[in-house]
């Protein structure tokens, strides 16, 4: 299937938040293989330079591993997904809350909400 | 590398091209946009040798562009073309005995890839199918550069995302691939370069993730909001 891009990220980015996203959920692991940049291209419809970037991007952040003619595979080094995983959850946390700013809404009515919402038990 | 100095071409007077400058490297997927009658297909045309242009020098890898020029091109025209009684498998023996550079065995191979049947008749296949085999035609061809006109018009989203995946597939890091299409948002993940022509003359030609991380949009924006800004000019 081809996907989606949204308008306002360059699309190499998005296609390394995708990935990325993917390890984060566990959908994909370490140590994992991840297909050939050709074959990732042709299953998403794009540009085989595009991925050949976000491929050379995902080495160079430490996320995947290059083993000369066997491929690329995700990273073993728990210490950089667990990296990973706080910087992404420190991205979403800021654009929560410069959402929030932007409508007005401040941090301790927002901390006193979802604190209320847990406490009920609600979904 | 594909060069154009001062393209002019003119019909009757009008200028369907107008002192057009255009360099299309090596590598690249680059689409040709602009509204209808901007002079894409003219454009298009003149690269492929098909028309003789009025003024100026075009030059594809350093060699003047002729007739002959056909020899490195593979251009696939926005008509559906081909003799309607040939099956799939003829039109490949057809481009065989037209194209030195044509592969028999990769036309297969795309062809199977688009899952188009070698042995019906082109009149028989749908017009989406018929879409799929000219394209398994084209790209059957190992050019240097590939010139679509028009690839996704007509089609519906299924045969669009084909073609797409086609092409990915089947061109490596030394071919060009060359398309004018109006399907922008569609065809925007596939391209490197996008060219902008209105009146016949090249307003803008950029590399389009530099559009999305240096104005902030994607292409459709980008382009719309330069033919709005050269219509303000305009008055």
């Amino acid at each position: 299937m081809s996907i989606d891009f949204s308008a306002d990220k360059p699309i190499y980015q998005q296609l390394i938040d995708r990935i990325t996203g993917e390890i984060i959920k566990g959908h994909v692991k370490p140590g994992d293989k991840l297909p050939s940049v050709r074959e990732y291209a042709v299953e998403v419809g794009v540009n085989a330079n595009t991925m050949q970037r976000v491929y050379r991007e995902l080495e160079t952040m430490g996320i995947t591993e290059t083993k000369r003619g066997q491929g690329t595979f995700v990273t073993e080094d728990h210490v950089r997904l667990e990296q990973l995983r706080d910087e992404m959850k420190e991205g979403l946390v800021q654009s929560f809350l410069s959402n929030i700013e932007s409508l007005g809404f401040t941090k301790k009515e927002i901390i006193d909400h979802i604190q209320k919402r847990g406490l009920g038990g609600e979904q | 590398m594909i060069r154009l100095e001062r393209i002019t071409k003119t019909y009757g007077g009008k200028k369907a091209l107008n002192s057009v400058d255009l360099t299309l490297d090596k590598g690249k997927m680059i689409g040709l946009v602009g509204e209808n009658g901007s002079g894409k297909t003219t454009l298009m045309k003149v690269i492929a040798g098909l028309i003789t242009p009025s003024g100026g020098k075009a030059e594809v890898d350093g060699i003047p562009v002729t007739r002959k020029i056909a020899s490195k091109i593979a251009f696939m025209p926005d008509i559906d073309l081909f003799y309607p009684y040939f099956t799939v498998d003829e039109l490949f023996r057809f481009y065989e005995s037209q194209y030195e550079d044509f592969n028999y065995d990769k036309a297969n191979i795309v062809a199977q890839f688009l899952n188009v049947d070698r042995n019906s008749q082109l009149k028989k296949l749908s017009k989406g199918n018929r879409g799929r085999a000219k394209m398994a035609a084209t790209f059957g061809r190992e050019a240097d550069y590939y010139l679509l006109d028009e690839p996704f018009s007509g089609f519906d989203p299924m045969v669009r995302s084909d073609i797409i995946k086609g092409m990915i597939q089947f061109t490596d890091p030394s071919q060009t691939v060359f398309l004018s299409t109006h399907e922008i948002r569609e065809a925007e993940p596939l391209l490197d370069e996008i060219v902008l022509l209105s009146g016949g003359q090249i307003v803008a030609h950029k590399e389009l993730e530099a559009i999305r991380e240096q104005d902030g949009m994607d292409a459709v924006a980008w382009m719309t909001k330069i033919i709005k800004e050269g219509e303000s000019v305009g008055k």
